[in-house]
């Protein structure tokens, strides 16, 4: 290792690590700003993230209201934003309205908050690492993002609006400038944003498979590793085999829409009047393309959350993780087999109906991997002594919840039933079992659970569990009612449904969802309170407040530059809670093992 | 409080099952099926209902019990020391395994009636052209000679007329984006695709009028492409037919 650190001051224990002076000494803009160190640009990350949550979920309040109350004045904001139309949303905007909120949420905070929050903290911390293998390559990841927070932003004020094609950005809808207002120009912005955050994760992901290979504490080997660690390798390694596919299917649209190559587009249209160029091409190509990235991204946007509720739910049942050898088979099963389920996507696309079947299949044992992980979860906490801490209560219902959203999903692994609930609010309420119920739920938990690590402060227990309870049950007032929607064949994506005899009896459930959705988006606010409350007067942490055994928790809270104080040594895995070695309850990877006990033995793992 | 969060964590099934439970009788459940293959996906529907209603009981369930029996504040046994089973790790491999194997196999024939095995390969002629454009659907049918892109074709716009109880071969097709033919009482979902002709075959079995949906994003007017299924019987059809060609050669 010859990493040059920026600012990097000498401790001891450093291990064949570069010292450069810094370039500005103490100053503001490279400790807080253009930092290398990877704590820092994994709390920019977490910022970030955050406050775009605050606009995704904005976005999907208003998408709630029209569904409520199609057409009706938006109350205090309606005026504002919409005075043209007198307050109400206006039939194109409402495309835009779900189309940004899936972008954002998917690009702007699920993705960079698991992968660039909590990966970018996290991974050197829990092996033993000072640093990133790559601190510049790390810095670029971040700042990568802002080119694309500027242009989804900046769409929303270009002629035509932001991007309306969904967030699947189907051609031609969204090839062909005349097809739609926010193919305009929302589009093109759209697009390229989407490609500097491909260059992000990109960056990222190359970090981070590095970092894990190359940098991990001496006696930290492979299956020593922390769930959460393994998740983010496996993660990163479907980020850098699927990114490229996207990457290229991205500049053909881009090059459909601005230079008239119909890669997507076949001949002879005729869009909204206007003609839409020589075509030759094929619209289904696109579908291929970016489900082959977003098939796969739909697990880089789990894995990480279940590696850190493994993690989780070890320490709080103060219990050995049950099966760590098969959960870090299923992840990585689930990661290969990710890469052979994208036509499921497109059972009703006009795909070769045989191709269904196949993809039928593979989508079914997919789940295989799923159901052994939630299996061991359950395994974890039977027979443990289970405190009910916030962190934890958040990660028991990320299994809770996936539960729901992986038996969702087989409904629609079914190719018949998938002609009935495609398209309907079924995969709204699947979708966000899966990322609301699963991913969002374990990253509060990770906050709840690392914030004291990030921040040297805990946050509020009591505001904790008021915010996740309150969360719990409008989660489930809001999504676990779409599933009825989509037995009554609710479509997505439609502006007013009620004009549809079949669905016009669903508004009213509608607006049984819509309040529940306000009062999740309400429950919020606590969380927000509750975060900038305690990071200036939550009451100071210990390094371990959680008394946990992965080696994060024996660095200071926060830890300094370089992490650790000594050279971490690990003598064993990370679950070890309750080992009849010692006598406390938990049992920290870099503790030397009592007389007489041979530090190499392998504690069993699932056999 | 680890009582009250075990508590908590047992409304999801009771909850998770009573909406279910609920649902179907007070009229919120899939629309009526007037078709002759529907029963099948409605069928399948039901199945993987009960089977994953089941799992789905079974762990949330072993969830609140574990929480409830483990709570460390009541708990006085020592922990389970143990890293695992290898046993119920291959038990609980290869159950849901041959499960999710079966269900899939169970659902091919159903797939291959309405998807795979096109009367149209069989001779069975095309009964009507749908047309997808923004933002709603134009319909060609063949005239009397039987075949399309003759002077006799009846061009008609959203109000899609068929005779009941017989095979319907629909040739699906866009002029512009993307759209989906969505005949929610028939079960019958399929995109139309720019460039392609999709055959799309179904039948129904009552008369009446129901809704025509379009289920895929097709711009900014999406919600309002909505057009209108008649299912009528074959002499009302035959007439409805004529009356339409009629009209269509009194304005030429």
């Amino acid at each position: 290792m010859s990493t040059s650190v920026l600012g990097s001051h000498s401790h001891e224990g450093d291990h064949a690590h570069g010292h450069h002076q810094p370039l500005t000494v103490g100053g503001f803009l490279s400790k807080y700003v253009f930092s290398l160190d990877h704590k820092v640009i994994g709390i920019q990350f977490l910022f970030s993230t955050l406050l775009w949550f605050v606009v995704g979920g904005l976005l999907a309040l208003a998408v709630r209201w029209q569904l409520a109350w199609p057409w009706s004045d938006m109350p205090v904001v309606g005026r504002m934003l919409f005075s043209a139309e007198g307050g109400q949303i206006s039939p194109e905007f409402y495309t835009m309205l779900f189309t940004m909120h899936a972008s954002v949420m998917i690009f702007f905070v699920i993705i960079p908050i698991l992968a660039g929050a909590f990966g970018n903290f996290l991974i050197p911390l829990m092996i033993g690492a000072d640093d990133m293998a790559f601190p510049v390559l790390n810095m670029l990841s971040y700042w990568f993002m802002w080119p694309a927070f500027f242009c989804m932003t900046a769409s929303f004020f270009v002629t035509g609006g932001a991007a309306a094609a969904g967030w699947t950005a189907y051609p031609t809808l969204s090839a062909v400038q005349s097809a739609a207002p926010g193919s305009e120009n929302g589009q093109t912005l759209w697009l390229i944003g989407l490609i500097f955050v491909g260059i992000s994760s990109m960056m990222g992901s190359v970090n981070y498979m590095t970092t894990i290979i190359q940098m991990r504490a001496p006696g930290m080997n492979l299956f020593r590793m922390p769930m959460t660690i393994w998740a983010m390798f496996i993660t990163a390694v479907l980020q850098a085999f699927a990114l490229p596919v996207l990457t290229a299917a991205l500049f053909m649209q881009l090059l459909d829409r601005l230079l008239y190559t119909g890669f997507f587009i076949p001949e002879g249209l005729t869009v909204n009047n206007v003609s839409a160029g020589a075509g030759g091409g094929q619209v289904l190509l696109w579908q291929h393309l970016f489900w082959f990235y977003s098939h796969p991204a739909v697990y880089i946007m789990i894995l990480p959350a279940m590696g850190m509720v493994s993690d989780i739910i070890a320490c709080f049942a103060r219990k050995p993780l049950f099966g760590y050898k098969p959960m870090v088979y299923s992840i990585s099963g689930i990661a290969a087999l990710g890469f052979i389920v994208w036509g499921h996507h497109m059972f009703m696309s006009g795909m070769n109906p045989y191709l269904g079947m196949t993809f039928m299949v593979s989508t079914m044992m997919i789940a295989l991997p799923s159901a052994v992980k939630v299996f061991n979860w359950l395994g974890t906490i039977w027979g443990g002594k289970i405190q009910f801490t916030t962190p934890m209560l958040f990660a028991l219902s990320f299994v809770a919840m996936f539960i729901i959203g992986g038996l969702s999903g087989i409904f629609m692994a079914a190719t018949p039933v998938d002609i009935f609930i495609h398209d309907t609010y079924f995969i709204v309420a699947h979708i966000h079992y899966v990322l609301f119920g699963g991913t969002a739920f374990g990253v509060f938990g990770g906050i709840y659970f690392w914030f004291p690590k990030m921040f040297g402060r805990m946050m509020n227990e009591f505001w904790g569990k008021v915010h996740f309870f309150l969360s719990f049950i409008f989660f489930n007032g809001t999504f676990y009612t779409m599933h009825i929607l989509g037995a009554g064949g609710f479509p997505r994506r439609l502006a007013d449904p009620y004009h549809y005899e079949t669905f016009k009896h669903l508004q009213t459930m509608n607006q049984f969802i819509t309040i529940c959705a306000l009062g999740m988006g309400a429950a919020q606010l606590i969380f927000a309170a509750n975060f900038i409350y305690s990071l200036f007067f939550g009451p100071k942490c210990g390094r371990n407040p959680w008394h946990a055994n992965s080696l994060e928790w024996m660095a200071p809270s926060p830890p300094g530059h370089g992490n650790f104080d000594v050279q971490p040594i690990v003598y064993r895995g990370p679950y070890e809670y309750g080992s009849p070695e010692v006598d406390s309850d938990y049992y920290p990877q870099t503790q030397p093992p009592p007389e007489g006990v041979d530090p190499n033995a392998d504690h069993g793992h699932g056999h | 409080m680890g009582r009250f969060w075990s508590l908590l964590f047992l409304t999801v099934p009771i909850f998770g099952v009573g909406l279910f439970w609920w649902a179907p009788g007070a009229g919120y459940w899939l629309p009526k099926d007037i078709s002759e293959h529907g029963h099948q996906i409605d069928h399948l529907w039901t199945f993987i209902l009960i089977l994953t209603g089941l799992v789905f009981v079974a762990t949330e369930m072993l969830l609140f019990w574990f929480l409830w029996r483990y709570d460390a504040t009541k708990n006085a046994d020592p922990i389970k020391y143990t890293h695992g089973s290898h046993n119920l790790e291959v038990i609980w491999t290869i159950l849901p395994a041959a499960t999710l194997l079966f269900i899939a196999i169970y659902q091919m024939n159903a797939w291959a009636d309405v998807k795979i095995n096109n009367p149209g390969a069989k001779g069975l002629p095309t009964t009507v052209e749908v047309t997808g454009r923004q933002f709603e659907w134009r319909l060609r049918y063949p005239g009397k000679d039987g075949k399309l892109g003759t002077p006799d074709d009846i061009y008609h716009v959203n109000d899609l007329h068929i005779p009941v109880n017989e095979e319907i071969l629909v040739s699906l097709k866009s002029s512009d984006v993307l759209h989906d033919f969505f005949l929610p009482n028939l079960r019958v979902k399929q995109d139309a695709v720019p460039g392609m002709a999709i055959p799309v075959w179904f039948k129904a079995t009552e008369t009446g009028e129901f809704d025509l949906v379009c289920a895929e994003l097709c711009g900014w007017g999406h919600y309002k492409m909505k057009g209108q299924l008649t299912v009528q019987s074959k002499q009302d059809y035959e007439e409805w037919l004529e009356t339409t060609f009629a009209a269509q050669e009194a304005t030429k």
